[in-house]
């Protein structure tokens, strides 16, 4: 036989997808605004879910409270909207109670960060196996547009009308150094990119943190003089990061100031649930 | 009949009650295929149309997608 011709394999974009099947028809549309990134990320966490080939019924998707949160309400899985900050509470109860259970947190980065910021590095420091999806768009959208832990030094809030002083946490870096085993960045704009990326994020075992930089046109855009949706995802998302595989190759200062995109941390440690569970069967043999 | 008379067009299919009018994909497509009509995304030109996908992949809304 002769060798195979050495063409690429060309990677077969998965769309048209068929996003009917996890969805809820009756909730739709959705309520958020014009151009917000929310719609953007949980279309590629539906494709993300899809090709994981995960039994619907098997998927428990949990939010707390802001614009992001209200994404449990509209897809076909089972779905848990809970309170401020607690999300990865109730998450790791379901998680704790069902370890077949594919737990999906979907959070803020206020509902993360903010008053859900203890609860976030405790995940991370137990390594319980959650897919924790931040939505960061660098302010409480919900509330009309406050500053949260992420809006950058400088920028606009209602409660910043001066600009912000606060130095922004970076979710990836206090993921990383709480204990989180797989901690990954994406945009909406690179939605191909982030899709294999929470693909990633879900077949990893363990706490996976995907930082998901999305845009809030309403609040954060209008404030901080971006013209549209559009302006906001070329700005922020495309210029303003930098996939972590080129940043090596590219001279320092195209790197400078970007975010990185792309899987940051990925290591092996034991699992929570599977060590509470080796310890009881241990204890219960008697030994 | 020529090619070019027989080529095949895509099918673009837009969800009226869902588009909020955000302009993301008309902004992103690379040849220019769409418009905004009142509040609503609209097909200009199908024939420039690459079917790159890129318009339902940035759609926030599930309000665009395009069949071969
Ligand atoms: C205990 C409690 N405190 C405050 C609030 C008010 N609140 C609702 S959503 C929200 C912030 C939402 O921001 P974020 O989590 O970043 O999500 P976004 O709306 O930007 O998607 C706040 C402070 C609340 N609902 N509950
Ligand atoms: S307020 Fe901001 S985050 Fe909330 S739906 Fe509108 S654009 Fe999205
Ligand atoms: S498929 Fe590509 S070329 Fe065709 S309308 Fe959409 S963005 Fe434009
Ligand atoms: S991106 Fe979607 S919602 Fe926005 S104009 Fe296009 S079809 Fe309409």
């Amino acid at each position: 036989m002769s060798a195979p011709a050495v063409t690429e394999k060309k990677e077969k974009i998965s769309v048209p997808f068929d996003y009917n099947k996890y969805l809820r028809p009756n909730k739709l549309p959705h309520i958020w605004c014009p151009g917000c990134g929310h719609g953007i990320v949980l279309k590629a966490m539906l494709r993300a879910i899809h090709n994981a080939g995960l039994d619907q019924d098997k998927v428990c998707v949990v939010s707390g409270i802001g614009c992001s949160s209200r994404t449990p309400g509209y897809v076909d899985f089972n779905t848990l909207h809970t309170l401020h900050g607690r999300a990865l509470s109730f998450a790791t109860g379901i998680k704790f109670a069902k370890p077949d259970m594919k737990v999906i947190v979907v959070t803020g980065d206020g509902d993360a960060l903010a008053i859900g910021g203890n609860h976030f590095i405790h995940t991370c420091r137990r390594n319980i196996d959650l897919t924790v999806l931040v939505f960061t768009n660098a302010t409480y959208g919900m509330t009309g547009g406050q500053y949260s832990p992420t809006t950058p030094i400088g920028s606009q809030a209602t409660t910043s009308r001066y600009g912000s002083i606060e130095p922004p946490f970076d979710a990836c870096e206090m993921a990383k150094a709480a204990g989180a085993t797989f901690v990954a960045r994406g945009t909406a704009y690179h939605t191909l990119e982030l899709e294999k990326t929470i693909l990633e994020a879900i077949n990893h075992k363990g706490t996976s943190v995907v930082d998901i930089i999305d845009a809030c046109p309403t609040y954060f855009g209008r404030m901080n003089k971006y013209k549209s949706a559009t302006h906001m995802m070329e700005v922020i998302e495309k210029d303003g990061t930098v996939n972590v595989k080129q940043a090596d190759k590219l001279p320092p200062e195209k790197v400078q100031g970007k975010a990185l995109r792309g899987v940051l941390h990925k290591v092996e440690r034991p699992e929570y649930c599977e060590q509470y569970e080796s310890l009881i069967m241990e204890k219960a043999k008697g030994k | 009949m020529s090619e070019a008379a027989v080529k095949k067009l895509p099918r673009i299919v837009i969800n009226e009650k869902f588009c909020k009018g955000c302009s993301i994909c008309i902004d992103f497509c690379p040849t220019d295929v769409l418009e905004l009509k009142g509040n609503c995304v609209a097909v200009k030109n199908l024939e420039a149309c690459t079917r790159c996908q890129l318009c339902d992949l940035r759609c926030p809304d599930f309000a665009i997608q395009v069949f071969d």
